[in-house]
């Protein structure tokens, strides 16, 4: 039976290439640097569960200081443009077939695990999602490697080139979530849900539903990252009120209220990846105002979609 | 209320552009400390809080892997951007008749929001796709159509170019159940005692996503109205 614990070890021999091509790849200014940062993060996936609580913190620590320090970026031997298009024309429209097989078996997968036998037993049902979209990916390297025969170090070449352009942020979630464990323990949540009840009346649902959606906005708007909002919100209105006082459906309202906060994302130039880069790109002539072109351009769709988002909150986490 | 202290020390760090991963660990450790300081602590039971936290937030850290798992996409879909996946990508919103300005940024927002959902998501993007592709084949289609196009409205054109990905990446990616937003939500909702899978997360992003479809469509054809009344018809062109 596959579970995480595999998973773990794949990605963590994953970590551990990109590790050792950065450090041997003189093209990075910060080759070192950078391949202690996916060294850690490899010991991290394959080591994590037995080096102790406090060694992992250690760990996070040391990647959040080298991510401050300041990762560099590798050439990985990859293609020209122009061997791109030649291949593009090639192959033609064929070519998304690979990247579409990943999705697929991710969804089928999932369905197998629950419905049939033959998928419970071949992984862990609790997992069943994050399983098979690892198995899509195997699956879909299967088929480029015999279908279009790449060297056969190229794969973790370009999965090094993608995952060093996105670099530190790769661990953000990952982060954030654990900063939304440490604010449970610490009942920020339940704080910030006093400071709701003590100013706003949540005696109704369409109350309850408003203050979570706005909040979740307003919240992502100050932090520039739903993500962020997420815990702290849910933790204070959406899982004690709206879920056990009302009676609503967690996944629906998680569901829904993360989406609420992707509305605040559209409208604050603490996002900045999304917002402030682009501006950048474009030369947009107001792109240093907080209320750059972008968004500008985002707000009119924003405020609406977060009022839909209230409604249909309202009529779905409720079923009855 | 001393506990509040994390969430300044967020929104402090994400105003002076500091590391977010090491905004995220200072707010953990002073979160911690906050919730440990009474007015007779001593040294050192702070030290021991801070270490604690440290532990805290190492268990957590080490429980939420599964969350990092998604990159290992990266390897397939590097191994298809060495083929020309983007190339073919651009090839086909090439062979789009390009009608207007905001016709092309449509068709652009949708192909964004399908590939999204579809967990496609490095397929596009500012870098990637905006800036080189969409931006410039939407300046051209209004051009076409309009003549020179004034700095406000060719700003404004490229203001939306931005905007139509942005939106069409976040009302698109959750719906894919592999997704880190959704991830987030299945730790967090576990570390509360409730067992929810990706799956029932993200089939409930369909609403929204069909709501923000309808609302950007409207948007972006109300755009097209206002460039045609405001930049009139192509200037007949002065005879040969």
């Amino acid at each position: 039976m596959i579970t995480l614990t595999h998973l773990y070890i794949l990605a963590g021999l994953f970590f551990a290439a990109v590790a050792v091509f950065s450090a041997i790849d003189p093209s990075n200014p910060k080759r070192f640097r950078t391949a202690v940062f996916w060294g850690l993060l490899a010991i991290s996936f394959l080591f994590g569960s037995l080096i102790g609580d406090l060694a992992n913190g250690l760990l996070a620590l040391g990647l959040a200081v080298l991510a401050t320090w300041g990762l560099g970026q590798g050439k990985a031997r990859t293609t020209s443009t122009d061997e791109r298009r030649a291949s593009a024309e090639k192959r033609g429209n064929l070519l998304f077939l690979p990247a579409l097989i990943i999705p697929a078996i991710a969804l089928l997968g999932t369905l197998a695990a629950q419905n049939t036998p033959i998928g419970a037993a071949l992984m862990e049902q609790k997992n069943a999602t994050l399983i098979s979209l690892i198995l899509g990916v195997v699956i879909a390297l299967a088929v480029i490697m015999i279908w279009l025969k790449p060297p056969l170090i190229s794969p973790l070449q370009e999965g090094r080139r993608l995952i060093d352009a996105v670099g530190w942020a790769a661990i953000l979630p990952q982060m954030l979530a654990s900063l939304g464990a440490v604010f449970l323990a610490a009942g920020v949540g339940d704080q910030v849900g006093k400071l709701f009840a003590d100013y706003i009346p949540l005696d109704s649902r369409l109350a309850a539903v408003a203050a979570y959606c706005i909040g979740m906005a307003l919240f992502t708007i100050f932090m520039g990252n739903a993500f962020a909002a997420f815990p702290v919100m849910t933790a204070a209105v959406g899982l004690p009120i709206i879920v056990m006082q009302f009676g609503g459906d967690p996944a629906t309202v998680c569901a829904i209220g993360m989406l609420a906060g992707f509305c605040g994302t559209l409208m604050t130039p603490m996002a900045a990846n999304f917002n402030v880069v682009p501006a950048n790109l474009l030369e947009l002539p107001d792109r240093k105002a907080a209320l750059n072109g972008v968004i500008r351009a985002q707000i009119p769709t924003a405020l609406p979609l977060l009022a839909v988002n209230i409604v249909l909150m309202l009529v779905l986490a409720f079923p009855k | 209320m001393l506990v509040l202290l994390g969430i300044a020390v967020v929104v402090f760090g994400f105003l002076v552009r500091a590391n977010p991963l090491l905004v995220v660990m200072s707010a953990a450790i002073v979160t911690g400390l906050a919730a440990a300081w009474t007015p007779a602590a001593d040294l050192q039971t702070m030290w021991q809080a801070g270490v604690d936290t440290l532990a805290l937030f190492g268990k957590a850290f080490n429980d939420s892997r599964f969350i990092s798992l998604v990159w290992l996409v990266l390897i397939a879909i590097g191994l298809l951007e060495r083929c020309g996946l983007q190339e073919r990508a651009r090839m086909v919103i090439a062979k789009i008749p390009a009608a207007t300005a905001a016709g092309v940024m449509w068709v652009y927002f949708v192909m964004r929001q399908i590939l999204s959902a579809l967990g496609l998501t490095s397929l596009g993007g500012h870098a990637q796709m905006v800036r080189p592709l969409v931006a410039p084949m939407a300046e051209g289609a209004a051009e076409a159509k309009h003549g020179p196009l004034p700095d406000r409205e060719r700003y404004l054109i490229r203001s939306h170019a931005a905007a139509a990905d942005n939106i069409g990446l976040f009302f698109g990616e959750d719906i894919f159940i592999a997704i880190g937003s959704i991830l987030l939500m299945v730790g967090f909702l576990e570390q509360n005692g409730i067992s929810v899978s990706p799956l029932q997360l993200s089939v409930w992003a369909i609403p929204t996503a069909i709501a923000a479809f309808l609302i950007h469509s409207l948007r972006l054809w109300l755009l097209d109205r206002h460039l045609k009344r405001t930049l009139g018809a192509v200037p007949a062109e002065a005879p040969q």
